[in-house]
C-alpha cells in the first residue's frame, strides 16, 4: 500500500485502484479506470463502498459530470513530464462542477509540479517512487504569492485578478 | 514604465529560489537531464552548441537604463561581453555557465527582470509595437495590456504545461509593427461602434515548419474580457492541441484542423461556460497598470527641421533612422544593431552602457528593443538629434540603413545554435558587403530581408520580402530563398523562388533579384509591391538563367 500526500500530510492509501481483473469486496474503496467504469456504470454505482474514477489525459471531465455527485474521488493520470491536460481537468472539476471530493494526481507526479497541480485544485498526490517525501511536501510552501487565484495561497493576499467565485 | 510592487518582486524572487534548488539537484545528480530539461526551459535556459544559452525576458521590449546597464554587467561578468537581441524583444547570452545561472537570475531580479517562461511549452514573453505610446497613429498604448498578460501568464498553474510554446503580441496601431498575425494570439486594439476600446483577436498564426497567418477568432473583445477570453482559447488548446507530434503541436495546427469556425465555436462555448469562474480583469486594475505608462514630462516644443544646414551624413541618418513622434518637437531614434561585420542584433556591454548613458541624457532614461532587432530611443528632443547621432556614430550604432535591405533580421545560426542547419553570420556579412553602397541601397528603398538558420524560423524568413532559409545539403550549408513575404499591414508568406543556392552565391542571387525590381518597378513602387504586381516569374527567370550560365 503506497503512501499518499493528502492535504499536506502523508497518509496510508485507503483506496484500491482496480486493475483489469481485480474484484475487491463490495465495501472497499475503489478507483476504477474511466473506460471500465463506463462499461459497468450501474454495477459500480450500486456498490456500497466508496467510488473513485481514474481519468486518462484524453478523457473528458464532461463525460463524467453527471456521476460526480456520487464519486468520492477523481484521479488524474499524468503520463509524462510534459503532460498538461490534468491541470485543466482539475480546474474544471473544482470550478465548473464544484467537485468536493478528493482530486488525486497519479503517474508522473514529481515535486516540481506539485505546486501548480495544487493551485489547480489537486489535493492528493501519489508521488512517483523516486520522489523524496519531505522535499515534495516542502515545495507546496515554496511560493507565498501568486498572480491568479488558486487553492493553496491564502486569499488574504491581494489578488490582482479576481475570480467571481471568490 | 511598470514598476514591481511587493507581489511582483516576490513572484520573481520565489522563482529564482526554486530554480536555484532545481539547478542544485541537477548538478548533484538528483535530477536527470530529461527531468531537468522542462524545468530549465521554463526559465529560458537552453543547452546549445557551446554552452547553455540564457534568454532573458524584456517584457514588451521596454528597458530602464539601470536594467540595460545590468544586462551589460551580466554579459561582461558571465559571458563574453556581448548579447544578442531577438525578434521577440528578448536578450540572449550565448556562453553563461550553468552553475552561474541562479546568480544571474538573482541579479536580474534585483532590477525587476527575469527569464521566466522565455522558452518551454508555456506562454512566452508578450511582445508589443516598439513605437507604443509614441506612434502618431496609435489608438491606445498596448503595453499596459502586455503587462497584465505578463502577470496573468507568469506561473499560471493551468497553462504551464501546454502542448507547445505559446506567443502573444499586442499592437495599438493600425500599422502592425509587432508581427502579431504570426503569433499564437495576436491582439489588435480596436474601437467598437460606441467608441469603447477593445481588441480584435487573431489566433493560430506562426512561422516554423508550417507557416500560417493568424485568423480572426473574435472581431471585438471588450478590454476587461481580455484574460477570460485568453483563458478560453488556452483551455481549448491545452485540452485538444496535439501532444503526439512536436511538429503538429502548435495551436495553429489545431485551428487549421478544426477550421476557424469550429475553433471559434469551441472557444466561445468554453468562454460562456467559464464566465462565473474565469479570471476577471476590472477597470480598476487596468487603470492601475495604465498609470505606469503615462507619458513622460515632455517639454512644450515646436517641430524643427533638425536636418537643415547639417552635413549630408546626418541628413541621411535622420531620414532613415528616425521616426515621427506624436508629441511636437520630439522624434524617435533607432540605435542600429546592423553594422557591417556584426551579427544582426548583437551588442557589446560597452555599447549597452554608453546607450544607457545616452538615454539618461536624452530619452527619459528608457530604451526599447524592437522586433527588427534594433534598439529605439523613443522620446528624443529634435534639438538633441544631432548630438545623439554624433554619439551613436562614435559607438558604431548609427549605420543609416533602418528599413533598407541591410537592416535584416537574422537568428544566431549555426555558429551558435544547435538546432541550425546553416550559418547566418557569414551570409549577413556577405550581404552587407554586397550592398555597402548607400546610394544604391537607398535607391532600392524599403526591402526587408529575414534570415533563419533552420526551419524553426527564428529569423522569420517566411515573412521577409526576401526570405533566406538555411538548409543542410549533404553536410553543406545551402540557402533557400523566398519572395513576397510580409507582416507589416498585409501579412503574407513568401513563395520559394526555386532550388537553393550555395552560401557564397546568396548575396549575388539577392543582387539579381533586386535588379529585376529596379528594371521593372513603376513610379514609387516598393519591392514588395512590384513583386505582387509582376509575380515570381521575372525574378526566377533572371536568377536561374544566370546561375546555370555561371555553372
Amino acid at each position: 500500500m503506497s503512501r499518499i500526500l493528502r492535504r499536506h500530510e502523508f497518509v496510508e492509501d485507503d483506496w484500491v485502484t482496480l486493475g483489469a481483473d481485480a474484484s475487491p469486496g463490495d465495501d472497499a474503496a475503489v478507483i476504477v479506470p474511466f473506460a471500465k467504469f463506463r462499461e459497468s456504470r450501474e454495477a459500480f454505482l450500486a456498490r456500497s463502498g466508496r467510488l473513485g474514477v481514474l481519468l486518462a489525459p484524453a478523457d473528458k471531465v464532461e463525460d463524467l459530470a453527471a456521476d460526480l455527485p456520487r464519486l468520492a474521488l477523481v484521479a488524474l493520470q499524468f503520463t509524462g513530464p510534459g503532460e498538461g491536460r490534468g491541470y485543466t481537468a482539475a480546474r474544471l472539476l473544482r470550478q465548473r462542477y464544484a467537485f468536493k471530493g478528493e482530486v488525486r494526481a497519479v503517474g508522473h507526479v514529481k515535486q516540481d509540479q506539485l505546486y501548480l497541480m495544487a493551485r489547480c485544485g489537486i489535493d492528493a498526490f501519489e508521488l512517483a517512487p523516486t520522489e523524496k517525501p519531505e522535499e515534495a511536501l516542502a515545495t507546496l510552501a515554496r511560493f507565498k504569492v501568486a498572480y491568479t487565484p488558486g487553492e493553496p495561497i491564502p486569499s488574504a493576499l491581494r489578488e490582482r485578478f479576481r475570480s467571481r467565485a471568490g | 514604465m511598470y514598476r514591481y510592487d511587493e507581489i511582483d518582486q516576490a513572484v520573481v524572487d520565489q522563482r529564482v529560489a526554486e530554480f536555484r534548488d532545481q539547478t542544485r539537484r541537477f548538478l548533484a545528480g538528483e535530477l536527470s537531464e530529461d527531468e531537468f530539461r522542462p524545468l530549465r526551459l521554463r526559465n529560458g535556459l537552453y543547452i546549445q552548441r557551446h554552452a547553455p544559452m540564457l534568454r532573458i525576458a524584456i517584457p514588451y521590449g521596454l528597458l530602464a537604463t539601470r536594467q540595460l546597464r545590468r544586462l551589460a554587467d551580466i554579459a561582461r561578468k558571465y559571458d563574453r561581453s556581448f548579447g544578442h537581441f531577438t525578434t521577440r524583444q528578448n536578450l540572449q547570452l550565448n556562453w553563461p555557465e550553468l552553475k552561474n545561472v541562479p546568480e544571474i537570475l538573482e541579479q536580474l531580479a534585483s532590477v525587476q527582470m527575469h527569464a521566466i517562461q522565455t522558452s518551454g511549452n508555456c506562454v512566452r514573453n508578450v511582445t508589443a509595437d516598439h513605437m507604443a505610446g509614441v506612434a502618431p497613429d496609435e489608438l491606445d498604448d498596448p503595453r499596459p495590456y502586455c503587462e497584465i498578460l505578463r502577470q496573468w501568464s507568469t506561473l499560471n498553474p493551468e497553462f504551464t504545461y501546454l502542448p507547445r510554446k505559446f506567443k502573444i503580441a499586442v499592437t495599438g496601431s493600425p500599422e502592425d509593427r509587432a508581427a502579431s498575425e504570426v503569433h499564437d494570439i495576436g491582439l489588435h486594439m480596436q474601437r467598437d461602434a460606441a467608441g469603447n476600446l477593445g481588441f480584435k483577436v487573431f489566433v493560430g498564426g506562426g512561422l516554423g515548419r508550417t507557416p500560417i497567418i493568424g485568423q480572426v477568432v473574435r472581431e471585438f473583445l471588450p478590454l476587461t474580457d481580455l484574460l477570460s477570453y485568453c483563458e478560453a482559447i488556452l483551455r481549448v488548446y491545452n485540452r485538444y492541441g496535439r501532444r503526439d507530434n512536436i511538429h503538429k503541436a502548435r495551436i495553429k495546427i489545431l485551428v487549421k484542423s478544426l477550421g476557424i469556425e469550429e475553433f471559434r465555436k469551441q472557444v466561445e462555448a468554453e468562454w460562456a461556460a467559464s464566465k462565473d469562474f474565469a479570471t476577471q480583469l476590472d477597470m480598476a486594475e487596468v487603470d492601475r497598470v495604465r498609470a505606469f505608462f503615462t507619458p513622460p514630462a515632455y517639454e512644450r516644443l515646436d517641430d524643427i527641421d533638425a536636418a537643415h544646414g547639417r552635413e549630408l551624413e546626418f541628413q541621411t541618418w535622420y531620414r532613415y533612422n528616425t521616426r515621427p513622434h506624436k508629441v511636437r518637437g520630439y522624434r524617435a531614434a533607432f540605435v542600429c544593431l546592423k553594422a557591417h561585420g556584426f551579427i544582426p542584433g548583437d551588442m557589446t556591454s560597452d555599447q549597452m552602457d554608453a546607450v544607457a548613458d545616452l538615454a539618461d541624457r536624452v530619452s527619459f532614461g528608457l530604451v526599447r528593443t524592437t522586433h527588427n532587432q534594433n534598439l529605439l530611443l523613443a522620446d528624443v528632443r529634435q534639438t538633441d538629434l544631432y548630438d545623439v547621432w554624433v554619439e551613436l556614430k562614435r559607438l558604431g550604432l548609427a549605420s543609416p540603413n533602418i528599413g533598407t535591405l541591410t537592416d535584416m533580421i537574422a537568428c544566431p545560426g549555426l555558429d551558435f545554435c544547435s538546432l541550425a542547419n546553416a550559418g547566418t553570420l557569414n551570409v549577413a556579412k556577405q550581404i552587407q558587403k554586397q550592398f555597402d553602397d548607400l546610394d544604391y541601397l537607398y535607391d532600392l528603398g524599403d526591402i526587408e530581408i529575414k534570415m533563419s538558420g533552420c526551419m524553426n524560423a527564428c529569423g522569420h524568413h517566411h515573412v521577409g520580402h526576401i526570405g533566406i532559409l538555411g538548409v543542410d545539403k549533404h553536410g553543406e550549408e545551402w540557402y533557400q530563398i523566398t519572395l513576397g513575404g510580409s507582416v507589416n499591414g498585409f501579412t503574407a508568406l513568401g513563395d520559394v523562388i526555386g532550388p537553393s543556392v550555395k552560401q557564397d552565391d546568396v548575396a549575388s542571387t539577392i543582387q539579381r533579384i533586386v535588379e529585376v525590381y529596379r528594371a521593372r518597378r513603376e513610379d514609387g513602387e516598393r519591392f514588395i509591391e512590384t513583386y505582387r504586381r509582376i509575380g515570381m516569374k521575372p525574378f526566377k527567370d533572371n536568377v536561374y538563367v544566370q546561375n546555370s550560365a555561371a555553372a
